[in-house]
């Protein structure tokens, strides 16, 4: 069974990344200047004696080092990541609430991009040197060099406040009480901001990507082979070229799935959507560490679970893989 | 390479830079911020952080304030010019260091080969994972923001790519004739890293680091925008996110420091790809 093989040994190195993961908070919180205690409480004089006591205990301070590390993991083992002070409330609780947003925005965003930007590189690549070409390079340029959160503060004036296209902030009208399919669609309408602009960057990285694989492949023997046996300009490009240039694009998209979790903080805090970057957001301004370590662990996890769904979508686009491996 | 060929060398890769207009756009654009970055606070002596003028002056209506004032009645010409130099500094400062910690890595992994090479890629492969983001949220909060906490926050996430191109780069050269007479003339192993092999690697270093500069202006950009800037230092992205709550009726206070920010990461890359065409004509068009 080489795929279960793979399968087993791919699930065992994400393991192993979240468990270093933890070991990195677990460093940075003894990085930070003060007593780790009170880092985790939150700011000095915020917490009372006896949490702060309680947290001496479980973090097992006056015990050796390496006894400290094993506590600190051992509580990641069962999946507790923490009490956040500031919310009285589990940390795990607090970010599972946030995380269906989340993986709403950002699977959306993910969506739109790859496959905008495939599109697009396409469009250019057959037309290269032509206007529409130099436009979609342009723009790529463009979005490429804008910062994030300007492009969602621009957006959120344009489309939402002036021409109020779209609703400005949040996650569902408040209070309309929309259930089934009303409230589905109502969501939906409240995301079409915050995906575009956080899909924004992605789109151009894509495109740029598609665009300059696909100019590679077209010159490639078998693309002459096929021109030759007289296929249309159509079908080559469809059935020979864009499926190859495909490849190398997926495999950026895989590695650049941490980068579109690390920009939710971002387009979350803009458009106020109610997830686990805006929740860093505001442990951030709390100085809630518990919290900000947590979504911190949280988002990693994340990116490792898109990491072995991208290993997977390989295989099946790519099957000389399972026949090297 | 002799006298005269190096010369000969120089002057094609100018030649191919200067053919390359985007890039000319670019280097005149990054050129003019340099000199704002330098001159601003000489022209701007004041603190950008003092109050000048009424809150909410529109731009391009009093002269004194040419793009207006922001929520507290800051000048946002003078805020502009102070964060330019910070900008700056930080995009070149935090590329040192990720080039400090990324060059030697790659190039011990590349030169030695076997489980130095395996352990090393492993580290590289663990820090591309994490969100990188989200990392350097974490490691600003938990230090404090400070200068130094930004710059370590920024080379600690952005060097892993720097360590794969090093890496792949010393590996093709290690196995070339004058590496290899270097070794039989028993030169020592570091020496030979140095002076043998990295010098021929320096040109794609080069054209990374432009383009990790213009990342590093974007990252401590949406950083500060955070509110995990530097308390001291007027930074662009703070003055972003503090016009953000007046957004409809000032939307200037967000919308200068932003384009600024803008300006100087497209200039860069524009500079980064003809820097790439000049220095890599073979490989030029296949950037990944």
């Amino acid at each position: 069974m080489p795929f279960l093989n793979f399968l087993a040994g791919r699930i065992a190195k994400g393991l192993l990344v979240l468990l270093a993961i933890a070991i990195l908070n677990f460093l940075l919180i003894r990085a930070a200047p003060g007593d780790p205690a009170m880092v985790m409480a939150g700011e000095a004089g915020a917490a009372d004696a006896v949490f702060l006591e309680q947290l001496r205990q479980r973090f097992g301070l006056d015990k050796p080092f390496i006894e400290q590390l094993w506590l600190y993991l051992k509580g990641y083992l069962v999946l507790d990541l923490g009490f956040s002070y500031r919310q009285q409330q589990p940390v795990l609780g607090l970010i599972m609430a946030r995380l269906p947003a989340t993986l709403l925005l950002t699977g959306t965003a993910f969506v739109l991009s790859l496959g905008m930007g495939m599109v697009l590189g396409i469009l250019a690549a057959r037309r290269v040197g032509r206007l529409s070409d130099s436009a979609i390079t342009l723009a790529a340029l463009v979005f490429y060099a804008t910062p994030l959160f300007w492009v969602a503060l621009l957006a959120q004036i344009v489309f939402a406040l002036k021409l109020g296209w779209v609703p400005n902030i949040g996650y569902e009208t408040i209070g309309a009480g929309y259930t089934g399919f009303r409230r589905a669609l109502d969501i939906g309408h409240h995301l079409i901001l915050p995906a575009l602009t956080l899909g924004l960057f992605f789109m151009a990285l894509y495109a740029r990507m598609m665009r300059a694989s696909m100019l590679e492949v077209a010159g490639a023997d078998f693309v002459k082979t096929a021109r030759a046996k007289g296929l249309s300009e159509g079908l080559i490009t469809r059935r020979h070229v864009a499926r190859n240039a495909l490849l190398p694009v997926v495999t950026l998209a895989g590695l650049q799935a941490g980068q579109l979790v690390g920009g939710a903080v971002l387009t979350e805090t803009v458009f106020a959507w109610p997830g686990i970057g805006r929740l860093m957001f505001e442990a951030l301004a709390q100085r809630d560490y518990a919290l900000l370590l947590g979504v911190f662990f949280v988002s990693s996890a994340m990116v490792v679970a898109l990491n072995l769904l991208t290993d997977i979508v390989y295989r099946a686009v790519d099957p000389r893989i399972e026949a090297a491996s | 390479m002799s006298g005269a060929r190096k010369k000969a060398a120089r002057k094609n890769a100018m030649q191919r830079f200067a053919a390359n207009k985007g890039a000319v756009v670019g280097l005149v654009v990054l050129l003019l911020i340099l000199v704002i970055a330098v001159a601003g606070p000489w022209y701007y002596p004041t603190s950008p952080w003092r109050m000048v003028g009424r809150p909410f002056l529109a731009p391009f209506v009093m002269e004194r304030f040419p793009l207006g004032t922001d929520t507290l009645g800051r000048d946002i010409a003078a805020g502009l010019a102070h964060g330019a130099r910070v900008s700056l500094l930080i995009g070149l400062v935090s590329t040192s260091v990720a080039l400090l910690i990324g060059v030697p890595l790659g190039a011990m992994a590349g030169y030695f080969g076997g489980w130095i090479d395996d352990v090393a890629m492993r580290f590289t492969e663990f820090f591309q994972t994490i969100p990188s983001f989200a990392l350097a949220i974490v490691i600003v909060a938990i230090l404090q923001p400070s200068l130094t906490s930004i710059v370590l926050a920024i080379g600690v996430v952005s060097w892993p790519p720097v360590a794969r191109l090093v890496r792949g780069e010393v590996m093709s050269l290690r196995t070339r004739e004058y590496v290899q007479a270097a070794v039989t003339l028993g030169q020592s192993t570091p020496r030979i890293i140095f002076s043998q092999v990295l010098p021929n690697a320096v040109a794609p270093i080069i054209v990374m680091g432009s383009l990790m500069v213009a990342s590093a202006i974007l990252l401590e950009s949406a950083l500060s925008f955070l509110g995990l800037g530097d308390p001291n230092m007027m930074t662009w992205g703070y003055m972003v996110g503090a016009g953000r709550t007046r957004l409809i009726d000032a939307w200037w206070v967000s919308f200068f420091p932003g384009f600024a920010i803008f300006l100087t990461v497209l200039a860069l890359n524009l500079v980064g790809e003809g820097l790439n065409d000049a220095l890599n004509p073979r490989l030029s068009g296949g950037r990944s």
